[in-house]
C-alpha cells in the first residue's frame, strides 16, 4: 500500500464528496428555507445529466452540454415547483413524500419513454481528458481534478450568495420567519420557486458532471439521493456548511472504506474471508458512520435544530 | 355514499369470492395475483401501525419486508442443498417448513427494527425519514455484496416450503394460508388500535408532551409500535418470497419501501383496511395498466399525485366520503 495510492484514493474521496456536496446543498436548501423533503431531487440530477448528454451529442461540445444541464434542470425545478411543489409546503412530510416519490415515477418512466432503457454516454472533453502530473510525481485525471475545483468553487460561490447578496439576506430570513418576510414584501413565491430552481441547477450541474465518468442512465440519481440524505443527516439539516463536511466525510469513508478494509482485515483472517467480509462491511460503512453521528449529536455535526 | 364497514366487508367478501371464482373458472394465474395482493396487505397493515396510529413515516420498511424474505431463502437453501446452516457452537440445518420460516423471519426482523427503530427515534420528522430510507439502502447493499447468498442474483428455491396438512403448492392453498394469515394480522391490528397500547401510541403522535405528563413514555411506545409493525412487514417478505420461491435484493430496495407506502395511501392512512384495499387496487393497476403500456409507472405516479393533492383519505375515503376515525 503505497503513499500514491493512499492520495489517490484520498482525491477520489474528495472528488466523489464534492459531487455529493452538490446534491446535498440544494436538498439542505430546499428544506431549510421551504420545509419540504424533496424526493424528486435525484430525477433533477438525472434530468441535468441527460439534458448534457443530449447536447453535447448533437452539439459535439461538453460546455453546451453543462449549459443546457444546468438550464433544463432548473427549468424543471422551476416548473415542478410551479405546478406540484407549492402545494406541498402547508402539507406534512407524509404528503411531500409520497407526492415526490410519485414525482420520482414520472421523471424515470418519462425519460424512459424519450430516451429509451438504454444507458447514453457523455465523453469526457477533449481538452480536459488525460491525466496531469500532480507535485510529487503522482499522475491523476485531469478531469476528476476539474469536478474538485468546479465543486469548491459552487462551493464558494453559494457561500457569497447566501451571506453577501440580498438573495441570500432573503433566504436566511425566509429559514428563520417567513410570515416576516412576507409582512416585510418579499414575494415569498417568487423566492421559493427561486430557491427550488437554483437547488435544481446544482442538481443538474453535479448530474452532468459525474454522467462523463459514470453511464448516463434512467435511475441514476436515486443512489445519489440517498447518500444525499445520509451526508444531510451527518452535517445538519439547513446548513450548508455541514453539507460541505458530510459530503466530503462521506465521499472519503465510502471510498477509503472500500479499499483499506479489506486490506486491514487481511491482518485477521484469510484473504477470501478478509475480502468478503470487508467489501460487505466497506458498503455500509458510510451508515455505521451516520449512525454513529446520531448516537453523538442527533441533531447532525452542524445541525441548529431537530 | 357507503359506511366505511361496509366497505370492509366487500373486500373481505372480494378477497373470498375472486379466488375462488378463479378456481372455479381454472385461471391459477388470478389466485396468484390474489395471493400478491393478499401478501401486499400483510406488508402495508404492518407499516400502518407505525404510520398510521403511531405518525412514524418510516421509509425504510423494505428492509423488514427484507430481512423477512432471506430468512425464508437462506433456510430453504441451506435446507435443499443439505448443508447446516452453522455448526458451531451446535449444529444448526436449514428447514422447509413454514412455521419455522416464519418463527425466524419474525425473530429477526423484530432484532433489526429494535436497532433501527432505537437510532432512528433518536431523531424525528423529516430526519426520520431520511434515516429510515438510509438503513434500507445499507441493507440493499450489503445484500448484494453478500455472494455467499447468491448477491445480485440472489436466491432460488426449487420447491415452495411446506406447511402441516397442506399442499402449498396448489395455489389456492398456499392463498389461503396468506388470506387466514392476513385475516389474523387484521384482527391483531383491531384489538391494537382499540388497546390502551394503541391509544398511547395514537396520543403519542398527536401530543408527546401530554403522554409525558401523564407518565408514559412516547419514545418507548413508538419503539415498541416499530417493532411491532417491522416483525408483521418481515413476516409479509417471508410469504412474499416463498409466493415468487426467490429473493433478492430488491426487495431491501428503496423502490419496495415507497410501494409498501403508496397501498396505504392508495387506500387511505390509518383505517384499518386501507393496506387492504390499496394492496389490491395496486395489483390490479399493475395487472391492467401494465398490460395496456410499458410505461405505466407513469399513470401510477399521475394517480398518486392527485389522490395525495386532492384526494384525502385513500380510496375508502372517497368511497365512505369520510375521513379517517382517529383524525
Amino acid at each position: 500500500m503505497s503513499l500514491i495510492l493512499l492520495i489517490e484514493q484520498v482525491l477520489n474521496g474528495l472528488q466523489f464528496g464534492i459531487m455529493l456536496f452538490l446534491m446535498a446543498a440544494g436538498l439542505t436548501l430546499i428544506f431549510g428555507v421551504m420545509g419540504l423533503i424533496n424526493l424528486a431531487h435525484g430525477s433533477l440530477y438525472m434530468i441535468g445529466a441527460f439534458c448534457a448528454a443530449a447536447v453535447a451529442a448533437a452539439s459535439g461540445s461538453f460546455i453546451l452540454g453543462l449549459i443546457a444541464a444546468l438550464a433544463g434542470a432548473a427549468l424543471a425545478g422551476a416548473l415542478v415547483e410551479l405546478v406540484v411543489i407549492r402545494r406541498l409546503y402547508d402539507k406534512d412530510h407524509l404528503d411531500q413524500v409520497l407526492a415526490t416519490f410519485a414525482l420520482i415515477l414520472i421523471f424515470s418512466e418519462g425519460t424512459r419513454w424519450i430516451f429509451g432503457s438504454f444507458p447514453l454516454f457523455l465523453n469526457v472533453p477533449e481538452f480536459l481528458s488525460g491525466p496531469v502530473t500532480l507535485p510529487g510525481g503522482i499522475e491523476y485525471p485531469l478531469y476528476r481534478l476539474t469536478l474538485i475545483v468546479i465543486g469548491l468553487l459552487v462551493a464558494l460561490g453559494l457561500y457569497l450568495l447566501i451571506s453577501k447578496t440580498r438573495l441570500g439576506v432573503q433566504i436566511r430570513a425566509g429559514e428563520n420567519d417567513r410570515e416576516m418576510i412576507g409582512a416585510l414584501g418579499v414575494d415569498i413565491a417568487m423566492l421559493y420557486t427561486i430557491v427550488f430552481a437554483l437547488g435544481a441547477a446544482l442538481a443538474g450541474l453535479s448530474g452532468a458532471l459525474v454522467g462523463a465518468i459514470q453511464s448516463v442512465q434512467v435511475g441514476m440519481g436515486e443512489p445519489v439521493l440517498i447518500l444525499a440524505f445520509v451526508v444531510i443527516v451527518i452535517g445538519g439539516i439547513g446548513s450548508i456548511k455541514g453539507a460541505l463536511i458530510g459530503a466530503i466525510l462521506v465521499g472519503l469513508t465510502d471510498t477509503l472504506g472500500g479499499i483499506f478494509l479489506p486490506e486491514a482485515l487481511k491482518l485477521f483472517f484469510d484473504p477470501s474471508t478478509a475480502t468478503s467480509i470487508g467489501s460487505s462491511l466497506a458498503s455500509m460503512a458510510i451508515y455505521i458512520l451516520m449512525a454513529a453521528v446520531l448516537i453523538l449529536r442527533p441533531a447532525g455535526l452542524f445541525g441548529a435544530r431537530a | 355514499m357507503i359506511r366505511e364497514t361496509y366497505v370492509n366487508a366487500l373486500t373481505l367478501l372480494l378477497l373470498v369470492a375472486i379466488p375462488l371464482w378463479a378456481v372455479f373458472m381454472d385461471e391459477p394465474f388470478t389466485i396468484t395475483l390474489m395471493t400478491r395482493a393478499a401478501i401486499f396487505a400483510i406488508a402495508a397493515i404492518g407499516l400502518n401501525i407505525a404510520l398510521g396510529i403511531g405518525g412514524l413515516v418510516s421509509l425504510g420498511h423494505a428492509v423488514f419486508f427484507g430481512i423477512g424474505g432471506y430468512a425464508m431463502g437462506i433456510l430453504a437453501h441451506h435446507a435443499q442443498t443439505y448443508t447446516p446452516l452453522a455448526e458451531w457452537p451446535f449444529l444448526i440445518d436449514g428447514t422447509k417448513s413454514m412455521p419455522l420460516i416464519w418463527l425466524v423471519a419474525i425473530a429477526c426482523s423484530a432484532l433489526a427494527a429494535l436497532v433501527i427503530g432505537a437510532l432512528s427515534l433518536r431523531t424525528t420528522g423529516v430526519y426520520f425519514i431520511m434515516i429510515t430510507l438510509a438503513f434500507g439502502q445499507m441493507f440493499f447493499f450489503f445484500a448484494i455484496s453478500w455472494a455467499e447468498y447468491g448477491g445480485e442474483d440472489g436466491l432460488s428455491i426449487y420447491i415452495r416450503n411446506g406447511f402441516p396438512g397442506l399442499n402449498t403448492l396448489a395455489p389456492i392453498q398456499f392463498y389461503g394460508l396468506c388470506f387466514v394469515l392476513l385475516c389474523l394480522v387484521l384482527l391483531f391490528a383491531w384489538k391494537l388500535s382499540k388497546s390502551p397500547f394503541g391509544l398511547a401510541l395514537n396520543a403519542a403522535r398527536q401530543a408527546p408532551m401530554r403522554v409525558e405528563t401523564v407518565g408514559l413514555d412516547p419514545k418507548r411506545v413508538k419503539l415498541v409500535a416499530f417493532v411491532i409493525s417491522g416483525v408483521i412487514t418481515g413476516l409479509a417478505g417471508a410469504l412474499f418470497a416463498d409466493l415468487n420461491r426467490f429473493v433478492s435484493p430488491t426487495m431491501f430496495s428503496w423502490q419496495t419501501s415507497g410501494e409498501i407506502m403508496i397501498f396505504i395511501i392508495l387506500g387511505g392512512v390509518g383505517r384499518l383496511f386501507g393496506p387492504v384495499v390499496g394492496a389490491l387496487a395496486f395489483v390490479a393497476l399493475e395487472h391492467w395498466l401494465g398490460g395496456l403500456s410499458d410505461y405505466w409507472h407513469i399513470y401510477l405516479g399521475l394517480l398518486l399525485l392527485v389522490i395525495v393533492l386532492f384526494g384525502r383519505g385513500g380510496l375508502i375515503g372517497m368511497v365512505s366520503g369520510r375521513e379517517a376515525v382517529h383524525d
